[in-house]
């Protein structure tokens, strides 16, 4: 069963994009909004990993070291400027994306399974993590005119 | 006549529930008006959301007083402290803005109309050239007339193609307009102010009515005063004038509006009080509520609130037995980080009741300032007009049909940019022309040693138009002078859809002119086209504008067209008017139909916790269809940031004076009731702060600081409160002494209103007992040892 292998990527995921939602947060502190809701989505992130701690025990987590792959990594630092702040939210958006697939291959894993636990947690989670790309969007359309014509 | 100035509410005139309001005309008429001579020109009060019906005395040529109209249904004739005193004085205060001024080498000095808009012109045209329509941006007010707004919505969004334009109803009303198209799928009041003669129980939330709208506040007196009280209900940090008269107050702490309107919807559904067919037949979301709201019971909302369970239960008995429940609900919620998310849970609460479309039974989501409910309509703040959706193609089209111009042209790519992402965009350099309206930015925004840093930038061109000098007219490269009300004509729609029209009863000073005559000469000289090549704006004058918004608001929810200069000359009429309805309408929602469908609704909605926009896919598999939409939130624990901060601090108005006291303070029986700034401190805070009355006090933030008098006062442990009013242009002397020195920038992130309720500061004691700070002894603000 590899469902330890996606338990991993899960756990690799939300971490690698609470911690992008931590850079972008101080890297673009004077964007008041995106600031304030990048710490609730960090720490909405982390506890998705504590939801799937009681999961972890039962299957296990094998986590994938795989290079020269696409894989979650989180971002070293912030870029600056307009066009920066809309490159930000582009990764994160990935990241963001990346995870909710995760969840996508889980929910369908824990059906086959009929883990009523996993699926709930699915469930909880991946839900926010949809919200979160709605959010994502949200900013990259408000920001993106402004940012491309005009930002100095 | 009583001194209306310690007076602030007059003399009652109890009712029973169900009777008329009694009539009380108030009048005020400066010493040397000989009232034989006076003519009286109809208006209706700009002092605050309420709209008070009144005649403008005019005698020689000038403002000399006014009276309340007895048969306007707003105030049955009355007028507060500040509609008595503070327009017609203001009007003819010596240092009215009387030319245009331009900044040369530095400084600000007059110069003639020509110039004036030859060089805003020039610049406009200038920055379209070099980086198009994103380099404009607009921030204007809730204080012009309709005609205004909508003439300014239509240059800015079909002219320019700008969506950087919002007003101060950013800071005042945006909630308010946000948690209606959450829930009701679009903004419209669905209460009226006569639900106040009928209502078996009040629940303000964070509405210190007896400050901000005093006339509705002594009709809510008059009830009191009567055979069959209703039981009133407030929720409020201080002790104001409402928790002083109110059955059960809860003092709660600031921030946590959310937790215990969970609460009070825990109970409704516990206690099987849901109106369940109601509830079956016209709403969505109801498992999701309950599921959410059982997270709270009584125990839990107390231990986040910090007030007594008890008195959430009584609080929740009352407005589950009360036959009809009026709510309103005002600043204490909508300057909060859950803004939107709190006031949709009271909403919910008059949904689950069934509380809606009948006497008695109203839901005021209230709006702050006289005239914000036209921006909102108008489309001159972050809505489109007529209450159109951004999103929707077909709503789009209707607009650039009716403009005659291409619908690429009108920006909808995303929600409109609202106050603070302008400012931001300002700040950063890429709107580099700025044009304030009405308002006074360097006082009233949040941060505001931020806020005139960037102003003063280089590289951004600022035009201020007002009718006085103000902190922000010092900061501008280009000051226009304004008319004020009673110097020209037009209409506004007060918070419960009232539409008055006003009458031009004198002219302005020296070369001012009307707002509307400054957007038309602007749209002129731009030479703003439609896509026939004929001029876009096609009306020259308060009344083709009018016609045009009219046209504008058929077929929507804000329907005007029933509504006329001649009708409403006769009186006040509330919106929807249209053929079907030609007498206007009281109440919406009376059959519990909502404009949810998804070809009407203004917007398909929020997530309440981001603001993630809900896209028109998600809003299809919601159904609402006509269906109100019960949107549920947790309670969320506000970041008030780091450091040794361990109060709060909230802000707010006080009776005598309205926004930065540009009217008031020219007023001087108003100025001489609450002179200058204090700070409100806790008996128990001042205890272990060692401060006494009067001491001046040191009130730090992560911001910056201010030192203010200090006044004990009867407000929870804790909280500190400063009113929001004063700036620097009466004090010289004390540039540092504005309540948003301290305040942080941030906000809700559906309405994007900012969280003036919620500082993190801390006290310490600056200097010695200085006697006893200038606050109003009859208010929120007394001192503490007086029992209510």
């Amino acid at each position: 069963m590899h469902i330890a292998t996606y338990l991993g990527l899960l756990h690799g995921g939300e971490n690698a994009l609470a911690d992008t939602y931590d850079v972008v947060r101080t890297g673009h502190a004077d964007e008041a909004g995106i600031a304030h809701t990048c710490r609730l989505l960090a720490a909405q992130c982390r506890a998705h990993v504590n939801a799937l701690a009681p999961i972890v025990e039962r299957y296990g987590e094998h986590r994938e070291d795989e290079p020269d792959r696409l894989h979650a990594e989180a971002l070293p630092e912030a870029r600056t400027g307009g066009v920066g702040l809309l490159r930000d939210l582009q990764d994160l958006l990935l990241l963001a994306t990346l995870v909710d697939c995760s969840w996508t291959a889980v929910c369908q894993a824990a059906q086959a399974l009929h883990d009523h636990e996993l699926i709930a947690v699915v469930a909880a989670c991946q839900g926010e993590t949809k919200v979160q790309q709605g959010w994502l969007t949200t900013q990259l359309k408000a920001a993106a005119p402004q940012a491309l014509l005009v930002a100095r | 006549m009583a001194d209306r100035i310690s007076d602030i509410w007059g003399a009652r005139t109890p009712y029973a529930a169900g009777q008329e309001w009694p009539v009380r005309v108030d009048e005020q008429l400066a010493p040397d008006a000989d009232p034989g001579r006076v003519r009286w020109v109809p208006s209706a009060c700009v002092l605050c959301s309420n709209g008070c019906g009144c005649d403008i005395a005019v005698q020689d040529g000038r403002m000399v007083g006014v009276r309340g109209h007895a048969a306007d249904r707003i105030s049955h004739g009355r007028l507060g402290p500040k509609g008595l005193f503070a327009g017609w004085q203001a009007a003819s205060a010596p240092d009215r803005l009387r030319r245009p001024q331009v900044r040369r080498g530095g400084r600000l000095v007059e110069t003639s109309w020509d110039e004036a808009m030859g060089l805003l012109t020039a610049t406009s045209r200038r920055l379209l050239d070099e980086g198009g329509p994103l380099t404009h941006g607009f921030y204007t007010t809730g204080q012009l007339f309709l005609e205004e707004y909508y003439t300014l919505g239509v240059i800015g969004k079909a002219g320019l193609g700008t969506p950087h334009m919002d007003g101060n109803t950013r800071l005042c009303t945006a909630t308010a307009a946000a948690a209606l198209k959450e829930t009701f799928g679009c903004d419209g009041q669905p209460g009226s102010y006569a639900d106040v003669d009928s209502a078996d129980a009040i629940f303000l939330y964070g509405h210190n009515v007896a400050e901000t709208q005093t006339v509705l506040w002594a009709r809510i007196l008059d009830r009191l005063a009567g055979p069959d009280r209703p039981a009133l209900v407030c929720v409020d940090p201080r002790r104001t004038n409402v928790a002083d008269a109110a059955e059960v107050h809860l003092p709660i702490r600031p921030g946590t509006n959310v937790a215990l309107l969970n609460a009070l919807i825990h109970e409704v559904i516990r206690t099987g009080a849901v109106e369940s067919g109601y509830v079956a037949a016209h709403t969505v979301g109801f498992d999701e509520l309950a599921r959410t709201a059982a997270a709270y019971p009584p125990e839990e909302a107390a231990r986040i609130c910090d007030v007594p369970a008890a008195d959430i239960r009584r609080a929740a008995e009352i407005f589950c037995h009360a036959p009809r429940v009026l709510s309103t609900v005002l600043q204490g919620v909508y300057q909060s980080h859950q803004a939107t998310a709190a006031s949709c849970q009271v909403n919910n609460l008059h949904l689950l009741r069934g509380m809606l479309g009948r006497p008695g039974c109203g839901l005021l989501q209230m709006n702050g300032q006289p005239t914000s409910e036209n921006t909102r309509e108008c489309g001159a703040d972050g809505d489109l007009p007529g209450f159109r959706n951004w999103a929707n193609q077909t709503h789009i089209g209707e607009l650039a049909k009716l403009w005659r111009v291409d619908p690429m042209v009108i920006p909808h790519w995303a929600e409109p940019t609202h106050a603070m992402q302008i400012i931001r965009y300002a700040e950063q350099g890429s709107i580099r022309l700025l044009w304030i309206v009405g308002t006074n930015p360097v006082v009233t925004l949040p941060d505001v040693a931020r806020i005139r840093r960037l102003l003063a930038a280089e590289q951004l061109f600022v035009i201020a138009q007002d009718c006085f000098p103000t902190e922000t007219t010092e900061l501008a490269d280009l000051v226009l002078p304004a008319a004020m009300w009673g110097e020209k004509e037009g209409t506004f729609t007060n918070t419960d859809r009232t539409v008055h029209h006003s009458g031009k009863a004198v002219d302005p000073p020296g070369e001012a002119r009307a707002d509307l005559d400054i957007f038309l000469d602007y749209a002129h000289r731009m030479d703003l086209r439609d896509r026939d090549g004929g001029p876009l704006i096609r009306w020259t004058d308060p009344e083709g504008a009018f016609t045009a918004w009219q046209e504008c608001s058929r077929g929507r929810p804000c329907d005007y067209t029933g509504l006329s200069y001649a009708r409403l000359r006769e009186g006040p009429v509330q919106w929807p008017c249209d053929d079907a309805r030609p007498g206007g309408t009281e109440r919406l929602y009376t059959d519990g139909f909502f404009p949810t469908r998804a070809e009407q609704c203004e917007t398909y909605g929020h997530d309440l916790l981001t603001g993630a926009a809900v896209t028109p896919e998600q809003y299809a598999l919601l159904r609402p269809d006509g269906r109100a939409v019960l949107k549920a939130a947790h309670y969320l624990r506000p970041d008030l940031g780091a450091g040794d901060f361990p109060l709060l601090l909230t802000t707010g108005r006080t009776a005598y004076h309205f926004h930065t006291r540009t009217k008031t303070a020219r007023a001087p029986h108003l100025n001489a009731a609450a002179p200058a700034p204090w700070v409100e401190v806790s008996t128990a805070d001042a205890a272990e702060l060692g401060l006494a009355e009067g001491d001046l006090a040191l009130v730090e933030s992560a911001r910056g600081a201010v030192r203010l008098p200090v006044r004990i006062a009867r407000g929870r442990p804790g909280v500190v409160f400063i009113p929001f009013h004063y700036g620097w242009w009466d004090d010289p002397a004390d540039p540092h002494r504005a309540a948003n020195e301290l305040t942080e920038t941030a906000w809700d992130p559906v309405s994007k209103q900012p969280q003036f309720k919620l500082a993190a500061v801390r006290l310490s004691r600056a200097g010695p007992d200085d006697g006893t700070a200038p606050a109003p002894a009859q208010t929120a603000s007394a001192a503490a040892g007086r029992e209510g």
